[in-house]
């Protein structure tokens, strides 16, 4: 993997957490009834880190999950590694809540449609809203995010790497080439 | 780590690193059980069938509540209603059930090695559910499991076995299982029920229960099993519990708390007394709930293992 680009650095994300937490408030019209659940595992800390900015400009505690989609892929059966099934934690009722899913990297939408299917075993939200960091285009199902931290065209030989303080031990989204 | 076998036939056979990845599979999966909506597409189109040779009604119901959390489709066979009493072999009936186009094969048997006989003769998944004397691997699995839950580790702990250990098959696999995982197993029966050589399995035995407790983290207490030896072997029943029957008499003489587990089902009065049973130290209906979650485990990476082969 060659690294091509820098595209956020830490006080990008920042600011960009900042931002996706003011629409969330905007859009909602305050933070009643709101919460947020990542997919694991880069998903779980933007979660945390929305709630977070939430609280600051909202003085509320926006209840949190985290989602594992690995039972719920449509490759599953295709996979050729095998991927590891972590734990769900919704510790609370999503029925009648606003349902923001987080994830760090939108593209193809297939983890977005499995994260869809395992939330509505859990119950009936009033809505599900889609937050991502970043959105590098590509779709291959009809789905769109609601917030976006950055949108960033690429190529399909591309990737696109977050690293996250919590997971890699810095803040930053690179984007490098497939060799 | 990678799960690449394609059944499941006893903990001898995996490696530290593969009970360790059961173990937090399992941990994922026991949320599942928890939801309103007790159910996860993961083997949407895959069929399980339950093979049993011998009567069992925790395991097989175990298993195929296990199987339809993942959403397989399970068929149950029990041998006594089926061709097997008009002669057919084990193997012949595997291949039947591999010619329906079944993905796994859950088999209960008499005979030890009966589930190693047949995982070799079919492509498809083979988990043993309980073979002779050999290896109950799911039963140790989610022994383990809920050890680990309760005291946070397996290293270093001190399990004891009690009972009838010669014929017991979930004393074999629990012994290949804590050890592997840095457990210090002992053995504690009367001398006839302790086979010959079983100490080269790492395993120290006694037949001083008092001391045995003295020393124990938990006591997994096994069924007295009756059923398989016409009693000439046997203890008289109420002299086994005088001399090693758990009680809450014999507990309250050990300092500290000691973790009781049993596979079920219990003979009340023999192998331990109600109050233990029911008693706040018990985890024996624990242990019944964590056995869906390994056995989902199990079935999730023996069908996975078979997809990343082919």
């Amino acid at each position: 993997m060659k690294e091509k680009a820098k595209i956020l650095d830490q006080e990008g994300i920042n600011r960009a957490m900042i931002r996706i937490a003011h629409e969330i408030i905007e859009k909602n019209k305050g933070s009643a009834d709101l919460c947020i659940i990542g997919i694991r595992n880069r998903g779980v800390y933007i979660a945390q880190r929305i709630a977070a900015c939430i609280k600051q400009i909202d003085n509320v505690d926006v209840l949190t999950g985290a989602l594992d989609i690995t039972l719920y892929r449509d490759d599953l059966a295709l996979a050729s590694g095998q991927p590891l099934v972590r734990k769900t934690e919704i510790d609370f009722d999503i029925n009648d809540k606003n349902l923001v899913l987080v994830d760090d990297v939108l593209y193809t939408g297939r983890t977005i449609r499995a994260a869809l299917d395992a939330l509505i075993d859990f119950g009936r939200p009033k809505s599900i809203q889609l937050a991502v960091l970043v959105d590098r285009g590509h779709r291959e199902l009809p789905i769109r995010a609601d917030f976006v931290g950055k949108n960033i065209p690429t190529s399909k030989k591309e990737s696109v790497e977050v690293r996250l303080k919590e997971s890699d031990g810095s803040d930053e989204v690179l984007i490098a080439e497939k060799e | 780590m990678q799960w690449t076998k394609k059944d499941l036939l006893g903990l001898e056979y995996l490696s530290p690193e593969e009970i360790e990845l059961i173990l937090d599979t399992a941990e994922s999966f026991k949320e599942v059980s928890t939801r309103e909506i007790k159910k996860v597409p993961a083997l949407r189109g895959k069929t399980a069938v339950n093979l049993f040779y011998e009567p069992s009604t925790r395991t097989r119901v175990s298993f195929e509540v296990a199987a339809k959390r993942l959403s397989a489709d399970v068929i149950n066979i029990a041998a006594e209603t089926s061709s097997v009493r008009k002669g057919e072999t084990l193997i012949d009936t595997g291949k039947n059930i591999q010619a329906l186009k079944a993905d796994i094969v859950i088999m209960r048997h008499s005979c030890s090695g009966a589930a190693n006989m047949l995982a070799r003769s079919l492509d498809i998944s083979v988990v043993n559910a309980g073979d002779g004397w050999h290896e109950h691997p799911t039963q140790a699995l989610l022994d383990i499991f809920t050890l680990k839950e309760k005291l946070g580790k397996i290293k270093g702990l001190n399990v004891a076995i009690v009972g009838d250990i010669a014929h017991s098959r979930v004393a074999r696999s629990n012994i290949w299982g804590l050890t592997k995982l840095g457990a210090k197993v002992t053995l504690c029966a009367p001398e006839i029920l302790l086979p010959p050589g079983i100490e080269t399995t790492g395993a120290k035995t006694s037949s001083n229960i008092d001391e045995v407790l003295k020393n124990a983290d938990a006591v997994n207490v096994l069924r007295m099993q009756f059923e398989r030896d016409e009693g000439a072997a046997f203890p008289q029943q109420l002299d086994y519990f005088k001399k090693f029957g758990i009680t809450e008499e014999r507990l309250s003489r050990v300092k500290k708390e000691i973790i009781i587990m049993h596979p079920g089902p219990i003979n009340r009065g023999i192998e331990m007394s109600s109050g233990v049973a029911d008693g706040d130290q018990s985890v024996i209906l624990e242990q019944v709930t964590n056995g869906i979650a390994v056995r989902m485990a199990v079935l999730f990476l023996v069908s996975q293992a078979k997809e990343a082969k082919s």
